[in-house]
């Protein structure tokens, strides 16, 4: 079966830093897959570039069948491929119902004629039940008329996924979706994403938390020193030395080599 | 004394179409300009120059054409401009508008230079008496101010405003929203400035003489004193703030002149200190305006409260 998302050769440097340098993936339709990797193995440079943020050097992205390599990540997200960040980003200054409805598609108003002199208001009446729905689905329609920067962290979190289902994507990268939650609201997070893969969309996952990469992600794909090192279930990941070895550290592993 | 309370009013109008202007650059869409005299400048001497200079055109047309230039004007600079932001994309358009004041000095032979453009047609100026030509244009720009001010809030509470607000929180965010965030700066751009040059051409017709040295910064800062006075972001904020700071600076003239022993210099440089101060005071006290910003609420169903 073809991948819905596949990446080839990618490469980025930072003054001479290469963050990712050469990296192969494919994500296929229908998982959650995961993408871990110790600090620095070049993640978030990956969901970067991916998503259109920052050009790469070299190689490509295929989402779908198109080549999107150095599509502009508007272009990105109106094909069905959007993504989240890792510090709750957005616009504070927004209400929350305000936040969902800015990322809905094919909104006339958005053209300076029409919201000037047009009509939108049908769409935007259908945009605002769609966000009031989307909001009622994640615990947030009591607090859909607060600003964004009054919600909590993990409240944030949900914004953030909540904002990307309004797109109508086909696939979401989210970046560190449960870092920093408390327990009860990570497995709520868990069971949304759960739930969302069964109606048909598929997943990219950064995230540390080892928990709920075993409970959520099949495959698991480990990243180190910008290219990635191997893919596979939870289980047979968290058996492997040469993962162990990308997290603790080579020098140890030389040392014990070395050593008779 | 009427006579100048009703002149003093145009100049508030005028303040506050300009402060409409910058609201939607830097009110709504958070770009930072403080190159705005320089699309006044645009717009004042297309419509000289039009009207009186070189051509002979009715006014109307002069305004409507002023109106375009300086927008053409404000989409070239944002074009240019699309990768500053804060204090860089501030300093280029200082710049900027120093470089429209400094053309008009130094083309002698199409701008006339330091001298000026004179002559400037207004509406029934000379037919009438100067009181009442003065309340023409005060209904003129009111009725202008009115229907700018009601485009800005359609334009702010439309699907478009909000992509606009949110360029201002965070431009990356909105490109990964699906927005084509270079294409809203742009006309966002674009808009403040035809409506800033707009402002400009009203003010050569009404004043009937523009000169380089009218357009200096200053008259950026007053603007901007306007906007933050009223309230960043909102639009009945720009034109209250735009009357205050008229009413303000004008104050000042009166309370300087009580100030026994004073030299004319000293005067100017008094009221000066005033004004800065009162900035000051503004972004210490209220930094949100007297008109803050708030967000529509919508009625949530299925919750208590």
């Amino acid at each position: 079966m073809m991948a819905l998302l596949s990446v080839r050769g990618l490469a980025r440097s930072y003054y001479g830093v290469r963050a990712i340098a050469g990296l192969d993936l494919d994500v296929s339709g229908g998982t959650i897959t995961g993408l871990i990797g110790p600090n620095g193995a070049g993640k978030t440079t990956a969901f970067n570039v991916i998503s259109g943020l920052v050009p790469p050097d070299a190689g490509t992205v295929t989402f779908d069948g198109t080549d999107i390599t150095g599509f502009r990540p508007d272009q990105i997200t109106r094909r069905g491929l959007v993504r989240t960040f890792q510090i709750a980003r957005g616009f504070p200054r927004l209400s929350v119902l305000e936040n969902l409805m800015l990322y809905g598609a094919r909104q006339p108003g958005e053209s300076l004629p029409v919201a000037l002199f047009g009509a939108w208001a049908a769409r935007e009446d259908e945009l605002r039940e769609r966000a009031m729905a989307t909001a009622r689905r994640l615990n947030l329609l009591r607090v859909a008329n607060n600003a964004a920067s009054d919600l909590s962290g993990g409240q944030k979190k949900l914004l953030e996924i909540g904002r990307a289902l309004m797109t109508d994507p086909r696939m979401i990268m989210l970046d560190e979706p449960i870092a920093g939650v408390n327990p009860t609201l990570s497995a709520q997070i868990g069971e949304h994403l759960l739930t969302l893969r069964d109606e048909g969309i598929t997943f990219l996952i950064i995230e540390h938390h080892m928990d709920a990469i075993a409970r959520l992600c099949d495959p698991v794909i480990v990243m180190a020193e910008g290219r990635k090192l191997t893919e596979g279930p939870f289980s047979a990941i968290a058996a492997d030395h040469a993962v162990q070895e990308a997290y603790m550290g080579r020098r140890a592993g030389h040392l014990a080599a070395a050593t008779p | 004394m009427e006579n100048y309370l009703v002149a003093m009013a145009v100049f508030a109008g005028l303040y506050g179409l300009m402060a409409l202007g910058l609201n939607v650059i830097w009110g709504m869409t958070g770009m930072i300009n403080l190159g705005l005299v320089g699309f006044m400048a645009v717009g004042a001497y297309t419509s000289a120059l039009l009207t009186v200079r070189h051509a002979h055109w009715p006014m109307w047309a002069g305004v409507i054409a002023a109106t375009i230039v300086s927008g053409i004007a404000g989409a070239v600079v944002a074009r240019i401009t699309a990768r500053l932001k804060g204090d860089y994309l501030a300093i280029v358009t200082l710049g900027f508008s120093e470089v429209v004041r400094l053309v008009a000095s130094n083309e002698i032979r199409f701008t006339n230079g330091t001298d000026g453009i004179s002559a400037i047609p207004g509406p029934f100026r000379g037919e009438v008496a100067p009181a009442t030509f003065n309340l023409i244009y005060l209904g003129i720009v009111a009725a202008a101010l009115l229907v700018v001010y009601l485009l800005c809030q359609r334009l702010r509470h439309s699907p478009y405003g909000r992509v606009l607000r949110a360029i201002r929180d965070d431009d990356q965010v909105t490109s990964v929203a699906g927005k084509p965030v270079l294409r809203f700066k742009t006309e966002a751009f674009a808009i403040g400035a035809a409506i800033t040059g707009f402002a400009g051409a009203l003010y050569g017709h009404y004043n009937a003489y523009i000169a380089p040295e009218g357009f200096v910064p200053l008259i950026t800062i007053y603007i901007v004193l306007s906007l933050t006075a009223g309230g960043t972001g909102t639009n009945a904020g720009a034109v209250v703030g735009a009357a205050l700071v008229v009413a303000f600076m004008e104050g000042t003239r009166f309370v300087v002149a009580e100030i026994p022993g004073l030299a004319a210099v000293q005067v100017a440089a008094v009221r000066e200190f005033m004004i800065a101060a009162l900035l000051i005071l503004v972004l210490r006290y209220r930094p949100q305006g007297l008109f803050p910003e708030r967000h529509a609420r919508h009625a949530t169903p299925d919750t208590t409260p």
